[in-house]
């Protein structure tokens, strides 16, 4: 399996992964090799079924969301260089990465990114705003079934009550950078990626 | 006692007042103390601004001084309070039983090996360096310091190395500080006198000895692992018989605070016995967990002020007689060894904290910057226990106020010195801040969705992170320990009871409100009238309606994964509840998504003939099905999908032909729904076609890549059946799905298959072999 990996991931595209996402020579034939062994068609790309079947996500409550995440709009198939960059949004940050490159575009895993990506998560539609109804999909996603729509319902208003700013009764992504700015994003949206 | 009649001679009346001191002295002079340093606290805060800038150490410390003074001019000698019993007996264990009590216990674990990095071995590189160190100074003869030899150098190096941060503590909780560093100090200072104390223990036995041997050392090695093991386990041990002991209290509910305090005790006592540690702290966090899901509210407010009173007292006592001490003993004063003393002391814990950073970061998500290494080392501060401990010392050593000097000393240093000056040299360096006050609803349900989502990306990605662990023990707690030690544990009766509760607490506020302004105070169920979407009156959310929510959402809200489904059980998924809704809602909701774009107005009499008797023809025609559905749809994406891939993987023509049977199976749907369903269709009783979500998730259970397959076929059946509305998002709620089982999948799905078998081309049903 792994000299199938290396012979089919060129070290151009490596270099190019390297840069765009920050990843390190050995996370990406790492990762690559658990990317064609999901990529049960042999393809090169991974369609939506093929992340179904991992059975972790089967029973992860926001399984579905998660997979939605790593297809750009309205496409079907992802490729690794897509993979990598969805991945790329949960590389830990480093100290050293804050400064440098202040006028460069903001790495992948910068902690806007991050918060983009979870913001993401609930705003299906993409109209950068989190609706109540949104937000209650998610909720009843995350919340067992001895919760009741009227429970659920007052909990999706005082979240929206506390966050709504402009009084849209919908979180817009400023208003949710602003309501986790105390929070630790980039410790909780991490992770430490085997070498 | 007076005698009325007495000395004096002949005064044979009654007395009218008497008065007899030595009686009651000691008490009342114990309570005088207490009393003083109450008032000395009190004083304290009238002035706020004093607090911010010097930490109340400093302040007990400087009222004690003080009074020493005064009592050393009246030539009073200070109760014997701090004798070696009355201290580690009385005095020591409020204060570790409050430390432990309150200890955050998530930052703890997510960082329970760092923190006991640098407790441990932190504090054996503190005792070490500085006792070597020491000793190379006492070899100097020109500081008149050679009669201390090794081990008694290495003993005062065990003592002055317990660090007492509170001080630091309080500066870091005001500013803010990350969480990460807070709570490595936060815990090695708890720690840390478990290894004091088996280092103390170790050398004074060995201060003793005329000579060392190596095996005295490994012995001292093997002792600190039967120490913290045992301490370990002593401590869950304690507490988890507390928990379980306050599971039959209901009927009692006055004495619950007792146990808690009567079984830390216990442990304590125990522990002390065997000369073991950390008991406490560890029976502490063990008790904590399940005792206040046991107790009544009461009784857990009263556990909790409590504690912390009496840890507040025992701390204010220590430090104001360190201060009256001070004056009134005799001192050794050696510029030399006191000086080096506090230099070595500083070196070492910079030193150490550097090392032991450089060495435990790489392991780390959020390894420590330089800055909060520098937190970590200054905010070291010696304090109580290191005091205590000299302050015990056996008088067998020669030198013992030389080590009561140093001590003292350095104490004074640090808690004035670098207590005054960490919070302003803390703000400067601008230490990474953490969330205080992050307690709102959002950050409750964001940092969940957060958590779920770092869980699906690790499982996609097939590796672990600490969350194995945790995963692993909450299963454990769930099925074995929560059993046996909680009285009451369904999750629901305890939200009902929170219902009534604050539904109670709701008509009480409404009372209290002046302006008697009823509608500012809505219940949650009162909000069940109004579903108005945009018209929606701003609700005042009460505090009791927060905690509810907080409560609602903490215990419902499905924790991170646990891993039970490995690999090689292809067959069934695990039997679990909340998976199970899970995968129930999924559906619905990918049914819902499918069906949702879709055509309501498409009525029976539009489908052609020829698709109604679709029987058991190959691919071509099948094609132009699925052409001609995809067409009608007009843009469910998904289905398309679905349609692919069901071309792709080759589906047979019988299957298939489940798919466009007709409206009329619609009403068979409803006529098997009207059935009333055998119990593992209860689980279907949703609207929509439940018999239909049940197989699909039936077919959930066989090997992952077929089910799909089939419950995507399902889910085209739903589309060109269904006439039903689209549903709000929200699901009713389902009744928990009892009967679905594996092993009742056949029977099941034989009785779910018949009221549509009757309508239907038989053999396919047959062949689904599901």
């Amino acid at each position: 399996m792994g000299s199938r990996a290396s012979t089919l991931l060129r070290e151009e595209e490596i270099e190019e992964i390297k840069k765009e996402t920050g990843f390190s020579h050995s996370q990406i034939t790492r990762l690559y090799s658990r990317f064609t062994s999901l990529d049960k068609g042999e393809n090169g790309t991974l369609s939506r079924e093929d992340f179904q079947r991992i059975p972790e996500l089967a029973i992860n409550p926001l399984g579905d969301r998660i997979i939605n995440a790593f297809f750009p709009e309205g496409e079907d198939q992802v490729n690794f260089r897509g993979f990598m960059r969805t991945l790329a949004h949960f590389r830990p940050i480093e100290d050293n990465e804050k400064n440098k490159n202040a006028a460069a575009s903001e790495p992948l895993n910068s902690r806007t990114n991050k918060l983009l990506f979870a913001f993401r998560l609930y705003d299906l539609d993409r109209d950068d705003k989190i609706s109540r109804d949104e937000l209650l999909q998610v909720l009843r996603m995350m919340v067992g079934v001895n919760i009741s729509d009227e429970q659920l319902g007052s909990i999706a208003d005082r979240t929206i009550q506390e966050a709504d700013t402009n009084g849209d009764n919908s979180i817009s992504f400023n208003e949710f950078i602003k309501v986790l700015e105390k929070v630790d994003v980039e410790q909780k949206m991490s992770i430490r990626f085997l070498h | 006692r007076l005698d009325p009649v007495g000395t004096e001679g002949g005064l044979a009346n009654l007395p009218v007042f008497t008065m007899d001191y030595p009686r009651i002295q000691v008490p009342f002079e114990f309570t005088l103390w207490i009393l003083l340093a109450s008032f000395a606290k009190i004083g304290f805060h009238i002035y706020h601004k004093i607090t911010i800038w010097i930490p109340e150490s400093c302040l007990l410390i400087s009222i004690g001084l003080i009074v020493g003074g005064i009592m050393y001019s009246v030539k009073e000698e200070p109760p014997a309070v701090l004798s070696s019993n009355v201290f580690f007996l009385y005095m020591l264990p409020p204060i570790i039983l409050d430390s432990g009590y309150f200890m955050p216990t998530r930052p703890f674990f997510e960082n329970v090996g760092t923190v006991l990095w640098y407790a441990v071995v932190g504090t054996l590189w503190n005792s070490i360096g500085i006792g070597l160190s020491l000793f190379a100074i006492c070899q100097f003869e020109v500081f008149g310091l050679q009669d201390i030899n090794l081990q008694e150098n290495l003993l005062f190096g065990a003592i002055i190395s317990a660090v007492d941060p509170v001080a630091a503590l309080n500066v870091f909780e005001d500013i803010g500080v990350n969480e990460q560093t807070y709570i490595v100090i936060f815990g090695e200072g708890l720690f840390n006198d478990a290894v004091t104390v088996v280092l103390y223990n170790m050398f004074s036995f060995l201060a003793d000895l005329p000579i060392v041997e190596s095996t005295d050392v490994f012995l001292g090695v093997a002792r600190f692992f039967v120490v913290a093991a045992g301490g370990v386990l002593f401590g869950v041990l304690f507490g988890f018989v507390a928990a379980f002991t306050t599971r039959f209290t209901h009927n009692v509910r006055q004495i619950e605070p007792l146990f808690v305090f009567m079984y830390s005790y216990l442990a304590y006592l125990v522990a002390e016995c065997f000369a073991i540690s950390s008991v406490l702290i560890t029976c502490a966090i063990t008790m904590k967990y399940y005792v206040e899901e046991n107790v009544s509210q009461r009784s857990c407010t009263t556990i909790r002020h409590v504690v912390k009173m009496l840890g507040t007292v025992s701390e204010t006592l220590i430090f104001f007689f360190l201060g009256v001490v001070t004056i009134t003993t005799e001192h050794e004063w050696n510029w030399a060894y006191i000086l080096f003393t506090l230099v070595f002391a500083f070196i070492w814990r910079g030193l150490g904290i550097l090392v032991l950073s450089q060495i435990v970061n790489p392991f780390r998500t959020i390894p420590f910057n330089f800055k909060d290494q520098f937190g970590l080392a200054y905010g070291g501060l010696r304090g109580a226990i290191c005091f205590a401990l000299v302050f015990t010392l056996p008088d067998t050593i020669n030198r013992k106020n030389l080590f009561v000097t140093a001590s003292i000393a350095v104490i004074i240093f640090t808690v004035f010195i670098q207590g005054i000056s960490i919070r302003p040299i803390v703000e400067y360096i601008n230490i990474r801040k953490t969330n205080k006050d992050l307690m709102t609803i959002n950050v409750e349900i964001h940092t969940r969705v957060m958590e779920h989502v770092v869980c699906g990306i690790e499982d996609l990605c097939g590796q672990w992170s600490h969350y194995y662990w945790k995963d692993k023990f909450k299963k454990f707690n769930d099925r074995i320990l929560r059993r046996i030690l909680l009285r009451d544990n369904r999750a629901e009766s305890s939200i009902v009871s929170l219902y009534k509760k604050l539904e109670l607490q709701n008509a009480i506020d409404i009372l209290d409100t002046p302006m008697g302004d009823i509608s500012a105070a809505p219940s949650l169920v009162s909000l069940s009238d109004e579903r108005k979407e945009s018209s929606r009156p701003k609700k005042k959310f009460m505090a009791a309606d927060v905690r509810k929510m907080h409560d609602i959402l903490s215990k419902n809200m499905y924790k991170i994964r646990q891993k039970t489904l490995a690999y090689t059980n292809k067959y069934s998924l695990p039997d679990e509840s909340r998976t199970r809704e899970i995968l129930i809602r999924r559906h619905a909701s990918i049914r819902r998504s499918v069906r949702a774009g879709s055509f309501r107005e498409l009525p029976d009499r539009n489908i052609p003939k020829s698709q109604k008797y679709y029987s058991l023809q190959p691919g071509g025609d099948l094609e132009s099905a699925f052409a001609l559905r995809r067409r009608s749809r007009g843009g469910g994406g998904e289905v398309d999908r679905i349609s692919d891939h069901l071309q792709l993987s080759g589906v047979s023509p019988r299957s298939s032909s489940r798919s466009l049977v007709p409206m009329r199976r619609l009403n068979t749907i409803e006529e098997a729904r009207q059935h009333t369903p055998p119990t593992g269709l209860d689980v279907l009783d949703e609207r929509g076609p439940g018999s239909l979500l049940g197989s699909s998730l039936r077919g959930q259970r066989a090997p992952v890549p077929a089910p799909r397959r089939r419950s995507s076929d399902r889910e085209d059946e739903d589309n060109i059946d269904s006439t039903e509305e689209s549903e709000p998002v929200n699901p009713p709620p389902l009744p928990p799905p009892g009967g679905w089982a594996p092993e009742n999948q056949d029977a099941r799905e034989n009785g779910a298959g018949d009221p549509l078998l009757r309508h239907s081309s038989q053999g396919s049903r047959g062949s689904r072999r599901l």
